[in-house]
């Protein structure tokens, strides 16, 4: 069956490194959902917010070669916006009382306001990537950073429309296991096509060699832009999602520590895969969770407190200094069986 | 008048901070192309080497409480032993990494000393005071008073600045780093020892943030586990704004981020003080705009085709 030739296969065989991150996603919350551990589900919650979170990056990052420091920024800027249409109906003015009487009266749908917050993110990065797009290596990334403190800092001083420095309470809890696995899918699917179209494949081209891709015509400008809008619609979507999960938002949760795990997340399973961004995420979720709770105990043996981030360091530091470019070394899971059924095809069609 | 001048002395040893602070980082980056997350880390380190480890909520002194000269040369000793350590056990398996595995990694290793920081000493800020003579005051004419520590940091920065051009200009080893920096594997080909190099490049990086260790704790009187991180992303942004793998760059970016956040908070209207931060970072996007390389440009910077 597997030699057979068909459309069908073909298209299977395509989409195949899609296929298993989704199921293998889908087997995971299917698991946790049927053990009922509330405390486990709200690991896996986070788990999928921060998988749309590291894939978003990765189809910036993975493809265009830029780090990017300012990722979370967009995070923050859809939480809020997410925030100002959903949360707290009754205290929303006490909390945030310079926002437009329209925003101050009406509540938007949960699905409603997490696009429109994703929304706001990207046309934010269609005008701060205008800018930072035009630079390049290790510049660009300083942009993003500075974009990001910018944004950190002004958010933190908004008090009117953010509440500053103080939180912002009574985010109705939405986003379940199976909510967070549904964004999961729609962003994997998103990065994996977007990796596949000409648009990834053009930047990827200026990400090996900048120079050459100009030399063949590739706008390199153009196609970052591109890359970071919809990346930042992702995050933006992302900080929505996180907003609902935790049910309350501060400005200093999406700051320095979000971009760093996040970060290193992407890194520790390969930067420049889909693959490597979904099981750098689950690794690490997985080490941080299991280490946590041995710090709390677990019959009766525990480790000493905060040993469980000095831990979760040091397995970083190994698997870097161990591998390099990640866990997975960069490469996609790929059709796993020997016979390469388009190529044979394609051999059948030459002789 | 008055006020102008002691905005100037502000700014100045402001700058003088940071532009030490970017030369650590610069001096990594020219050899190895490693940008140290962890070197204010390296700093938090030498700061709670002062005090004896313990949990307790009051700081006792252990290092602190020596003669000024030990205590100096006993705090840049273990901030260079650490620096030297983390370049054999860590960054060395790294060093042919791309450069973004190695920032995440030299994060991972300021993420993990923080940790052990909190695991010894606990999560609570400490209080702890060296130096007291230097937090006074001192009257420089009628009406101008300035701190004493900010002369003592712009001087301290000038004489370090003048021994680190003299050992890199005069000594055979600064020569073989200068060629490093300028070209690694040409130096190499040449016959210098790329490790020497590194590890000498660590230790002057390590040996700079023990003195900033001493400066910055006189200054806070506080440490706390996470004191190392704000600073360094100036240090950070300094490096970068003066130009990537420049030393001249790194000072120059240094007081430059420096100057530039004082004179801010001093001109700035009091309902936009609190947006000084999103200025200075909306003012370093303008200047990347304008020069991507940096403002001094070296001759390793320009990209070869």
């Amino acid at each position: 069956m597997i030699e057979a030739n068909t459309p069908l296969l073909r298209k299977v065989r395509y989409f195949w490194p899609l296929i298993v991150l989704c199921l293998g996603l889908l087997i995971i919350v299917a698991i946790v959902d049927s053990t009922g551990d509330i405390i486990l589900a709200q690991t896996l919650v986070e788990g999928l917010v921060r998988i749309v979170i590291v894939v978003a990056i990765y189809m910036f990052v993975g493809n265009s070669g830029i780090i990017s420091f300012g990722h979370i920024g967009f995070v923050l800027i859809g939480a809020y916006a997410t925030a100002w249409q959903t949360c707290c109906p009754y205290t929303r003015e006490m909390f945030m009382p310079g926002l437009p009487t329209y925003l101050l009266n009406n509540s938007h749908h949960f699905v409603l306001a997490i696009f429109l917050g994703g929304v706001l993110a990207a046309v934010v990065a269609l005008i701060a990537g205008f800018a930072i797009m035009r630079l390049t290596g290790i510049a660009a990334s300083i942009g993003t950073f500075a974009f990001m403190m910018v944004f950190y800092s002004a958010y933190l001083r908004w008090s009117t429309w953010t509440s500053g420095a103080s939180s912002v309470i009574g985010l109705p809890t939405t986003t379940t296991p199976w909510v967070g696995y549904a964004y999961a899918v729609v962003t994997i699917t998103a990065a994996f096509l977007f990796t596949r179209s000409k648009w990834g494949l053009a930047l990827r081209s200026s990400r090996d060699d900048e120079v050459a891709a100009k030399a063949s015509g590739v706008n390199v400008f153009g196609q970052r832009l591109l890359a970071f809008v919809i990346s930042a619609f992702f995050c933006g979507m992302a900080g929505g999602l996180f907003g609902h999960f935790l049910g309350m938002l501060t400005v200093d949760s999406f700051y320095l520590g979000m971009t760093f795990i996040t970060l290193s997340m992407l890194v520790v399973g390969g930067m420049q895969s889909l693959a490597g961004a979904v099981i750098g995420v689950v690794v690490i979720s997985v080490v941080i969770d299991v280490l946590r709770r041995l710090e709390t105990g677990i019959g009766g043996f525990s480790i000493p407190s905060s040993s469980a981030e000095v831990g979760v360091g040091l397995i970083l530091l190994l698997i870097l200094i161990l591998r390099s470019s990640g866990i997975t070394g960069n490469a996609e899971i790929y059709w796993p069986f020997k016979r390469d059924v388009s190529s044979e095809g394609a051999l059948r069609r030459q002789s | 008048m008055d006020y102008v001048i002691q905005t100037i002395i502000s700014a100045l040893s402001f700058g003088s901070f940071y532009a030490l602070g970017a030369l650590g980082i610069g001096l990594l980056f020219s050899v190895l192309r490693l940008i140290n997350f962890a070197h204010g880390d390296f700093i938090t380190v030498g700061g709670f080497a002062l005090i004896v480890p313990s949990s307790a909520v009051v700081a006792t002194m252990a290092i602190g409480s020596f003669h000024p000269a030990l205590l100096l040369v006993c705090i840049v000793a273990i901030v260079v032993l650490l620096a030297l350590v983390s370049y054999f056990l860590v960054f060395q398996h790294v060093q042919n990494a791309s450069p973004a595995t190695m920032m995440i990694v030299s994060f991972a290793l300021g993420y993990t000393l923080q940790n052990v920081i909190v695991m010894i000493y606990g999560g609570r800020p400490k209080a702890v005071n060296i130096f007291p003579e230097l937090t006074g005051q001192v009257q420089l004419s009628d009406g101008v008073s300035v701190q004493i520590l900010q002369l003592v940091i712009i001087a301290v920065t000038w004489v370090l600045l003048i021994a680190l051009v003299l050992f890199l200009r005069r000594t055979q080893v600064g020569i073989q780093m200068r060629a490093a920096a300028e070209d690694f594997r040409m130096a190499r080909m040449l016959g210098v020892n790329g490790k020497n190099v590194i590890a000498l490049a660590f230790i002057l990086s390590g040996g700079l943030a023990g003195i900033m260790t001493l400066l910055f704790v006189t200054q806070t009187g506080v440490l706390t586990f996470r004191m190392g991180v704000p600073i360094m992303l100036f240090f950070f942004i300094a490096t970068v704004i003066g130009g990537m793998g420049s030393l001249v760059g790194a000072v120059v970016g240094g007081y430059s981020v420096g100057i530039v956040s004082v004179v801010l908070s001093a001109i700035l209207p009091e309902e936009l003080r609190g947006f000084r931060d999103a200025c200075v970072f909306i003012l370093v996007i303008i200047v990347l705009l304008a020069r991507p390389q940096g403002l001094v440009l070296t001759k390793a910077a320009k990209e070869r085709v």
